[in-house]
């Protein structure tokens, strides 16, 4: 993997599944229809698959591929924090915090302003910093996170955020049913309001964790080396920690819990293509599009014409995943 | 030079280094010698900047080592910390040129200048034919190199080791603290070394301070530290010190009982 171009090589798996996900669904466009549609022919053949691609299957690739790209990069970006191969939003918490704070703020029933509709987001952003902040201080050794008690604290913390969004779901009763289907990781919530709404902050925090890359790189030398190396330490981790857990609350907070792609993803980059985080965190966030894109088409297909929420796809995949990762982390001692 | 005055560190109400005065000349190797726990890795990391500094001021050519921001204390003062402590994944080139942060912007954009300024700290370690391997695949002495070419990246008159050859067998012992000599004698870098063998410290550096117990107990030659009762004091053993067989003015101390109890 090492000899081909590692942009190249994803960006072109990328527009694959970009392409695969238009696509597939319960009707599927014939890719002749398909380049006719994108490049804006006259849709008299093809009425159809214009209306199915212009206002369904875009805007949920679209949706799906922003998501797809913050989990991957945050998730690069808390395993290069924590300096542990191991971490990601769904495993240290992030996700479910983040899923706590969105259902906490959905049960508010909030009006349909703007105000109302950046509840959700914000609420889902603080609750991601708290979990990550507590879950570090639960896992905390030291000076030095240990893989174990990172994952178990997340887990545990994880355990207990579900159990209070369940309750608080069960609850509450008109929102629920699209509280449900989002907390399963669906992105069936349709049209370009929700793309719209969460790009500014997604942009925002992939902007954050691009530009971190350098930094991380220092980091990986542990506090002391850092400091000596003359890195601001407390600083750059925690502006690090806000842009990866702005990304992961605002793929939450429209996705809702999809978990794994953010530990794939980064790994699998790092073992093809080395740990230089300049590179990793480009490389991830394209690589998290892609996966998720895949994982979503898969989703559609599996149970056609019915369709699965993709949150399921990843834990499918990803699980069994995280069990070789955990084994090969054991044996190397670190990554 | 680096001037250290009056510095003392505490953790929480136990205080491990106090009132300690040390002065390291441009062009000079002084050995930090002492007993485990008697605060030598502490004097690094407290004159580093990791930990904070409760009394006294750390000084060079005029500016306050303490009060700078980490990027530009880095520019003064690099460490070779104790080895196994770096990414493995990263490539030696990676790491050495990493020594450079204190140069650059939050991007970490290398110029073809921090290039060459790390391909010579490579060379100067003799180190260059290691730079596309991973840190991980090295052996111990290689390591230790290449932590001394990324402190060397960083272009600072002053130097500190801490304890570098922990880990090295006797041949990677001595070619480290040869190269720390020359360092010093060629290159006019303050280099301040942490040891345990004291017969390293007297052959190579120029001057010995001691540590016991978080204070400066002795400094100067090694004759003039390396006195078989300052010794025996320090460390709770019995000593002989003898004149080395191959160099002039120079101590060799031995064991010569049994420990006489904690110290």
């Amino acid at each position: 993997m090492r000899r081909l171009s590692p942009y190249l090589s994803s960006f072109c798996i990328l527009l694959f599944a970009i392409l695969l996900s238009i696509a597939v669904g319960t009707v599927f466009i014939p890719p002749a229809d398909l380049w006719r549609v994108l490049t804006g022919q006259p849709p008299q053949t093809v009425e159809q698959a214009a209306v199915i691609v212009l206002t369904l299957r875009l805007p949920r690739t679209a949706l799906v591929l922003l998501t797809g790209a913050a989990l991957g990069a945050s998730g690069a970006a808390y395993q290069g924090v924590f300096r542990n191969p191991l971490a990601d939003p769904y495993l240290i918490g992030a996700a479910s915090g983040a899923g706590l704070g969105a259902v906490l703020a959905m049960s508010v029933q909030w009006p349909y302003t703007t105000a109302g509709l950046l509840a959700v987001p914000a609420a889902a952003f603080i609750g991601a910093l708290a979990a990550v902040f507590l879950v570090y201080l639960l896992g905390r050794v030291g000076k030095t996170v240990p893989t174990t008690n990172l994952i178990l604290a997340g887990v545990a913390f994880s355990a207990f955020a579900s159990a209070l969004t369940s309750y608080l779901m069960l609850r509450s009763t008109g929102e629920l049913r699209r509280a449900i289907a989002w907390l399963l990781g669906g992105s069936a919530q349709a049209g370009w309001e929700p793309v719209l709404a969460v790009l500014p902050f997604l942009v925002l925090g992939l902007v954050g964790l691009l530009l971190s890359g350098h930094t991380l790189n220092v980091l990986q030398f542990g506090d002391d080396q850092a400091s000596q190396m003359g890195l601001p330490v407390a600083r750059a981790r925690t502006l690090i920690l806000l842009a990866a857990s702005l990304a992961t609350a605002s793929a939450v907070a429209f996705s809702g819990i999809i978990g794994f792609i953010g530990l794939i993803v980064p790994h699998l980059m790092r073992l093809w293509f080395g740990a230089d985080y300049r590179r990793l965190l480009s490389l991830s966030l394209v690589g998290g599009a892609a996966a998720l894109l895949l994982a979503d088409v898969l989703a559609r297909l599996v149970m056609a014409p019915q369709e699965l929420p993709v949150g399921i796809v990843t834990a499918l995949a990803g699980a069994p995943f995280f069990l070789w990762a955990l084994r090969r982390a054991k044996n190397q001692g670190y990554w | 030079m680096l001037k250290i005055d009056g510095l003392s560190v505490s953790y929480g109400s136990r205080r491990v280094l106090h009132n300690v005065s040390l002065e390291v000349n441009s062009g000079e190797v002084v050995a930090l010698i002492g007993p485990n726990g008697a605060g030598k890795s502490t004097l690094v990391r407290a004159a580093s900047g990791v930990i904070p500094v409760e009394n006294g001021s750390m000084r060079t050519n005029g500016s306050d080592l303490l009060s700078l921001p980490p990027m530009m204390r880095a520019r003064h003062l690099a460490v070779v910390p104790q080895a196994a402590s770096m990414p493995p994944a990263f490539t030696v080139w990676e790491t050495v040129l990493l020594g450079r942060t204190p140069y650059l912007n939050f991007l970490g954009q290398v110029s073809s200048k921090d290039e060459e300024i790390a391909r010579r700290a490579l060379s100067r370690v003799d180190a260059l034919d290691l730079s596309e391997r991973r840190v991980g695949e090295l052996s111990g002495g290689e390591q230790q190199r290449v932590l001394l070419a990324r402190a060397l990246a960083q272009s600072t008159p002053i130097l500190l080791m801490d304890e570098p050859t922990a880990h090295l067998d006797l041949q990677h012992q001595v070619a480290l603290m040869v190269m720390a000599q020359e360092l010093a004698h060629n290159d006019h870098l303050a280099v301040l070394v942490a040891l345990h063998d004291l017969n390293l410290a007297a052959r190579y550096a120029d001057r010995l301070a001691l540590l016991v117990s978080g204070e400066v107990k002795a400094q100067g030659t090694a004759r003039q530290v390396l006195g078989p009762e300052t010794i025996a004091a320090a460390y709770g053993l019995p000593v002989e010190v003898i004149p080395h067989p191959f160099a002039e003015d120079v101590p060799l101390v031995l064991p010569s009982g049994r420990p006489t109890g904690h110290s």
